[in-house]
């Protein structure tokens, strides 16, 4: 359905509706907000990796002068062991729960034990220290090879391994075995020329969002809990703290502040159930911040990761057959992205003979949470280099093999359903015709490398809805926190449909009882989903306001036409006035006019990108630079090309960092050692070339404007691009993320 | 060098900053720079009860206006601007400078004093007295933007925007000191602050057109 024309709004580059409070430090985040009468909560983190908490006395932090309440897991009204349908998964509500606070095992570094509430930060600070906690240390199991093995320590005794459908005997750390599978690989391989099987790991990456998690919470006695926080999802807060505290959504209303950034990392809950506990404990508003450590020791990072990948080709490139072995660190509970990967792993090609295996396992380390197409990363770091490798092989050019073996709209994916259609083969052109891939590599130890990246997007609900002002502007009320410009590419498709400015669109991110239930900004569905919430809500409004014109001009509204911003009459040749003539005569054609949008839509249209880059290695120190980087992707239609290329670049900068120096590096108790930005080193301007952002437009049949997401699908390919690079410069294959100089030059044979 | 002091130094890298800020005040505790006004009572009388206090009201002179502020030796710059209160209890209220954190290792938190950039959440209070601090939200001319802020506006520098305030006070502060830089330049002048959303490109377009619009 998605129209070919030319737009006056869509796919020009308006200035963002937020950009002078943004740069004026005036747009206020979570930390900023301030109320009368405030109490600070600071929370008590448990020191070991893995423990039982055999007690917790508080009266000691409770007796302190200042402190007004401690909570503790005690404090958590008893749930059922069920499946709650949250933000943007499904997640089981004792987990959730204990994950908050935990109730008999610590089972991380970082994991949050108990909270405290004071007249301010330093008193709550102080009282920590006087919650006595006593724990039995547990050895903890920090790797997930490790925690699959039989004897591995185990962090929910009473865990059995889901094996497709059936409940394993013994209990083990192994959640869940899936597996996908189609055609005979056996035979595949038994045609192929060549098979290469190869291993790879990668370590665990957080989002590294630089905003801190931040939460206010007010309980006031009528039993109405109102939240202020920076989130992705403002309802999937709502949901997961009604279910944690089992309160009734209705009398939950979270108001989303600006948010600082997320990535994924800011749809499940952490410090906001404590807010509120500690609120309807006081009857006070209760501020809670984390500081960097916590963040990188409580939150969800994104797991870490074990990837065998085999496929076999014929000498004439042909995909013969395809393997891949998923083993993905969940963190402490269930729920790792691995059947995202499983997904990805192989999406851009067509496979006929091929399996997919994914282990779900839990580890002692945070439980991870979503980031930026989650899982693909790892599982395109191993298939796209093991594509690599079969190029060098069979003397083809990397280019012409994704070309020859593109998936097409309808062939049917080892997991089952039919490929939709993307641009594949339209993004590698675009990387092949590219100044880049034809230029010449100069000096030593230099080298190219090239990648694909496939990401399925997400739907999902949205609503929107539009106040016509006497002044001929609309007001568009959404529920989408507005993370990287969405304010401007949702209301940029209300102005295209009513023919008015951008500039005369003026949005707002509403709190959960002021707009239709939106799900989070995530899965790169917010320009996409809520973009076609806010159109179907202009329609709302040009309908009505075709009416008011005919009202007006005392013809039937089938007589009047809409074209270009004007109303006109099809008889009356004289009659014609536009939108804000319109909308200034309100008052004498019936009042206001109120449209809505509502959106599930069920084609998100996937997204894919092939990726450049050139790198230099040096050989003493092992470093790799990144000397000229380029990102081709299917954007289906652009709404605001700058922020479609400043997605590509920014996705594209956090796969180069996840690339070269971004992990948790553990000690053998289990803890994390480098819990800071000094210590886990995120790119900064001088770590990175301009990237060169090449925007390909194939139009999401499953979107009016054809516009597909394009968040996620950026930070896919660059793992695997470098180190296609770097083997071209060294001659060496890296098969462990990331890339840093000691692996590197161990990879070399030097160390 | 005496034993105590050797012990002093290996505890000094695992340190948090918290001890750090004690060791460097009077171990002080209760409560900081808060308001008598929002406090109640009983509030005052427990906070009449920790250890002793060192506190001493300072002026400071932030965009162009004296506060006088009643602070602890351990209280922060970034502290004040953000959560503190002049002695009439009226908050200071400049929430543009982020706290991030903490340690001085990512600028968002980045105000000028006396003309350099500095990070707040790694300089005293105490230490800006006397000097004239500018934060992101008195570099404007009332509506007028800055150039610097104009520029970021135009080429759209930010995506999230929560590192923009500390970008914007540190692109200042060095097209102040280099008024028409090189590409190379800009990248080493900026290496302090970290954008995660990864809109580095974009953020030296701004720079470069607000160093033209500067007169650089």
């Amino acid at each position: 359905m998605a129209e070919k024309k030319d737009y006056k709004v869509v796919g020009t580059r308006p200035i963002r509706h937020d950009g002078v409070d943004k740069v004026t430090g005036r747009a206020l985040y979570g930390a900023d907000f301030q109320t009368v009468g405030l109490l600070h909560g600071k929370v008590l983190r448990s020191p070991h990796a893995h423990a039982r908490i055999k007690s917790i006395d508080t009266s000691r932090a409770e007796a302190h002068p200042g402190v007004r309440a401690v909570v503790t897991a005690k404090d958590f009204p008893a749930v059922e062991d069920k499946i709650a349908d949250l933000g943007e998964g499904a997640a089981n509500v004792k987990d959730l729960q204990d994950n908050v606070l935990a109730g008999d095992k610590a089972l991380y570094k970082g994991h949050q034990v108990a909270a405290v509430a004071a007249i301010d930060p330093h008193t709550a600070e102080e009282a920590l220290e006087l919650i006595d906690v006593e724990y039995e240390v547990l050895p903890p199991v920090i790797k997930v090879l490790d925690a699959m093995k039989e004897d591995a320590p185990l962090l929910h005794e009473d865990m059995h391994t889901d094996e497709m459908g059936e409940k394993s005997e013994k209990p083990s750390n192994i959640a869940a075995h899936f597996q996908h599978k189609q055609g005979d690989p056996e035979k595949g391989y038994a045609e192929a020329d060549v098979v290469v099987e190869q291993e790879y790991t990668t370590e665990t990456v957080h989002q590294g969002y630089i905003e801190p998690h931040n939460a206010t919470a007010l309980y006031n006695p009528d039993g109405q809990l109102t939240i202020w926080c920076s989130t992705q999802g403002a309802f999937a807060v709502r949901g997961q703290v009604s279910e944690i505290l089992q309160i009734p959504v209705s009398k939950v209303k979270v108001v989303p502040m600006e948010i600082g950034g997320g990535f994924g990392g800011k749809i499940n809950v952490y410090i906001k159930p404590i807010a509120a506990m500690l609120s309807m404990k006081t009857g006070k508003p209760v501020k809670v911040l984390m500081s960097r450590a916590d963040v990188f020791e409580g939150t969800g990072p994104t797991p870490g990761s074990y990837v065998r990948v085999k496929m076999g080709a014929t000498n004439d490139g042909r995909i013969t057959a395809a393997e891949a072995y998923l083993a993905f660190e969940a963190g402490a509970y269930p729920g790792s992205p691995v059947g995202a990967a499983a997904f990805c792993v192989f999406s851009p090609y067509k496979v006929e003979n091929g399996t997919v295996d994914g282990y779900d396992v839990v580890v002692n380390k945070p439980k991870t949470a979503a980031y930026r197409a989650p899982g693909a990363t790892n599982a395109a770091f191993a298939a796209e280099t093991v594509i690599d490798e079969i190029c060098e092989k069979i003397g083809m050019d990397p280019l012409e093999f994704r070309i020859l073996n593109s998936a097409t709209e309808g062939d049917i994916r080892i997991d089952g359903p039919p490929a939709p259609r993307v641009g594949f083969i339209e993004t590698v052109e675009a990387a092949k015709d590219h100044p880049h891939y034809s230029a010449p590599l100069e000096g030593e130890n230099v080298g190219r490398g090239v990648a694909s990246g496939y990401w399925p997007n997400f739907g999902m609900k949205s609503s929107v809805s539009i106040n016509v002002t006497g002044d001929g502007t609309i007001s568009l009320v959404e529920g989408s926190t507005d993370i990287g410009g969405t304010r401007a590419s949702i209301a940029m498709q209300a102005a295209e449909v009513l023919g008015i400015p951008a500039e005369s669109v003026t949005p707002t991110v509403a709190d959960t009882d002021s707009v239709g239930y939106t799900d989070v900004t995530g899965g790169s569905r917010t320009a996409f989903a809520t973009g076609y919430a806010a159109y179907e809500a202009a329609q709302d409004v040009k309908q009505q306001m075709i009416e008011r014109a005919a009202k007006l001009w005392e013809v039937d509204p089938e007589e009047v036409q809409f074209a270009d911003g004007v109303f006109s009459s099809v008889n009356g040749k004289e009659q014609e006035i536009d939108f804000k003539g319109l909308a200034e005569r309100l008052d004498e054609t019936g009042g206001p006019v109120v449209g809505r949008g509502t959106a599930d839509p069920n084609q998100p249209g996937p997204s894919i990108g092939l990726h450049v880059v050139d790198v230099e290695v040096d050989p003493d120190t092992g470093k790799i630079d990144i000397l000229r980087y380029t990102a081709t992707q299917d954007a289906g239609k652009a709404v605001h090309p700058s922020y479609v290329e400043g997605q590509i670049q920014g996705g594209a900068v956090q796969g180069i960092g996840w690339a070269l120096n971004e992990e948790y590096i553990y000690n053998e108790k289990g803890e994390m050692t480098n819990a800071s930005f000094l210590d886990y080193r995120i790119p900064t301007c001088l770590d990175l070339p301009m990237i060169d952002a090449v925007i390909v437009e194939v139009p999401n049949p499953g979107h009016p404007f054809g516009v597909r997401g394009v968040g996620e699908t950026p930070i896919i390919a660059p793992p695997a691009a470098i180190a296609n690079a770097v083997y071209r410069a060294t001659g060496v294959r890296l098969k462990e993320l990331p890339m840093s100089p000691g692996r590197v030059l161990k990879a070399m044979g030097k160390i | 060098m005496s034993k105590e002091k050797e012990k002093d130094q290996t505890q000094g890298t695992s340190i948090s900053r918290r001890s750090f800020l004690k060791g460097v005040g009077t171990g002080a505790v209760a409560a900081s720079v808060a308001p008598s006004v929002l406090i109640d009572a009983e509030t005052a009388a427990e906070a009449q009860m920790g250890e002793e206090i060192t506190r001493a009201k300072i002026k400071l002179d932030i965009n162009d206006k004296a506060y006088e502020v009643e602070v602890e030796s351990r209280t922060t710059l970034l502290s004040v601007l953000r959560d503190g209160f002049d002695t009439s209890g009226n908050r200071v209220d400049l929430t543009g400078a982020k706290p991030i954190c903490e340690r001085g290792e990512c600028g968002g938190c980045t105000v000028q004093v006396d003309g350099k950039a500095v990070y707040s959440c790694m300089t005293l209070a105490l230490d800006a007295q006397g000097k004239q601090i500018t934060t992101v939200e008195g570099l404007a001319d009332g509506d007028q933007l800055h150039p610097v802020q104009e520029a970021f506006v135009q080429h759209d520098a930010l995506m999230c925007g929560f590192c923009t305030p500390g970008f914007v006070v540190a692109a200042k502060s060095f097209l102040d000191q280099n008024p028409s830089p090189s590409h190379e330049e800009i990248k080493e002048g900026l290496a302090g602050n970290i954008c995660r959303c990864g809109t580095y490109p974009f953020i030296f377009e701004a720079v470069k057109t607000a160093s033209r619009k500067m007169g650089g």
